[in-house]
């Protein structure tokens, strides 16, 4: 370092500039990449199909999902991603964002949601529900996770969330703790966020949904939990099941005060 | 009918910087599906831009643009009011026109 600044102070300034380049890490090559992305999130696409969505009177029952309940009563969408997930007294259970369109899906539209539970990521009405979560948690955009922990049930799936991710278990004896549990870690050029405790703004819980570059894919949080379980080799947790709106309960009440950026843009 | 393009233009300092996201498969014709068999070919081949009617911009686009793809120009001389217009085809003749108002 020392005798390259020497060097530069007798150099003119042009020549100087180019070393400066070559020390570049590959991590602020990532984030240059990442910043030259952010102008034209592709995310922004599936907010436009999800707003469609919402308004468009589709299913057996031929309704709109302008009623639905998203925690703030029926029909407001701003501010409730933040919120999520939380206990509904109709349903009498914690949901997520995704399993909470599933109700309004079935009760509201009539589909069998059992059926779309069942459905791979990524195909059929699938698809309309990433897009619906895309477009709602943009809605959201620059507020701070609030969850609530009022209700007994919050708290048990706080308790059950915390000890999902830390159980470890597989071929590879993994956890999610494994790789989210300490500061300063990376999977290739990849940092992982310390997910026991808040992140920070927009990383980890507060960055999904988000549009990943290298596949063309929308993604939820559903889906980016079920990949976390793909990678420790545990079989699929169900869609929308308790395990992962537990898990998403203990992330996003450790993330309280980070600002969402859902949808985000991933690599 | 395709889905709806994002068009954001603005203008600043005697020209409009036009942004525009497409929402495209952009199939290259190189991939096989899970059975083995090639997908065909579905790509964007033509993308073309105007300022109140009059053409700013031509393009011819391949198989190696991305999906989703995102287009960034400049026009110089574009004020706030006026109206920008882009136009893609793609290889199976399908097409898509949207507008926006510089800003």
């Amino acid at each position: 370092m020392k005798t390259a600044s020497t060097l530069c102070a007798a150099a003119a300034f042009a020549l100087c500039t180019l070393p400066a380049l070559a020390q570049k890490t590959a991590s602020q090559g990532i984030d240059e990449y990442r910043a030259m992305l952010q102008d034209g999130n592709p995310a922004e696409l599936f907010e436009a199909k999800g707003e469609d969505l919402w308004k468009k009177a589709r299913g057996p029952k031929n309704a709109t999902l302008e009623k639905c309940d998203l925690g703030k009563g029926p029909g407001v969408v701003k501010g409730v991603f933040v919120e999520l997930p939380r206990y509904f007294s109709d349903t009498q259970r914690v949901q997520d964002l995704e399993s909470r369109l599933l109700t309004c899906m079935e009760t509201l539209q009539g589909f069998n949601v059992a059926e779309i539970a069942k459905t791979p990521f990524g195909k059929g009405e699938q698809n309309n529900v990433t897009a619906l979560a895309a477009w709602i948690s943009a809605e959201s955009k620059d507020m701070k996770f609030n969850l609530s922990q009022a209700h007994a049930t919050e708290k048990n799936f706080y308790e059950v969330g915390k000890r999902l991710f830390f159980q470890r278990g597989g071929p590879h004896d993994f956890s999610c703790a494994s790789c989210h549990g300490e500061d300063g870690k990376r999977i290739r050029l990849q940092d992982l966020p310390n997910l026991t405790k808040n992140p920070g703004d927009g990383i980890g819980f507060a960055a999904w949904p988000a549009y990943r570059v290298s596949n063309g894919q929308m993604w939820g949080m559903q889906q980016r939990l079920n990949d976390c379980y793909r990678q420790q080799r545990f079989p699929y947790p169900g869609f929308a099941s308790d395990a992962t709106i537990a898990l998403g309960v203990y992330l996003g009440v450790n993330s309280k005060g980070a600002k969402s950026i859902a949808p985000a843009i991933k690599r | 009918m395709a889905d709806p393009m994002r068009i954001r233009a603005q203008a600043s300092g005697g020209k409009a910087t036009v942004r525009v996201l497409m929402s495209h498969e952009m199939e290259s014709g190189q991939r096989k599906d899970a059975a083995g068999k090639l997908v065909p070919a579905w790509f964007i081949q033509e993308v073309t831009a105007t300022l109140n009617g009059k053409p700013v911009l031509s393009a011819e686009w391949g198989p190696a643009v991305s999906k989703n793809p995102f287009m960034q120009f400049a026009i110089k001389g574009a004020k706030s009011g006026d109206k920008v217009a882009v136009t893609w085809k793609d290889n199976k003749g399908d097409t898509r026109t949207d507008e926006a108002t510089v800003s």
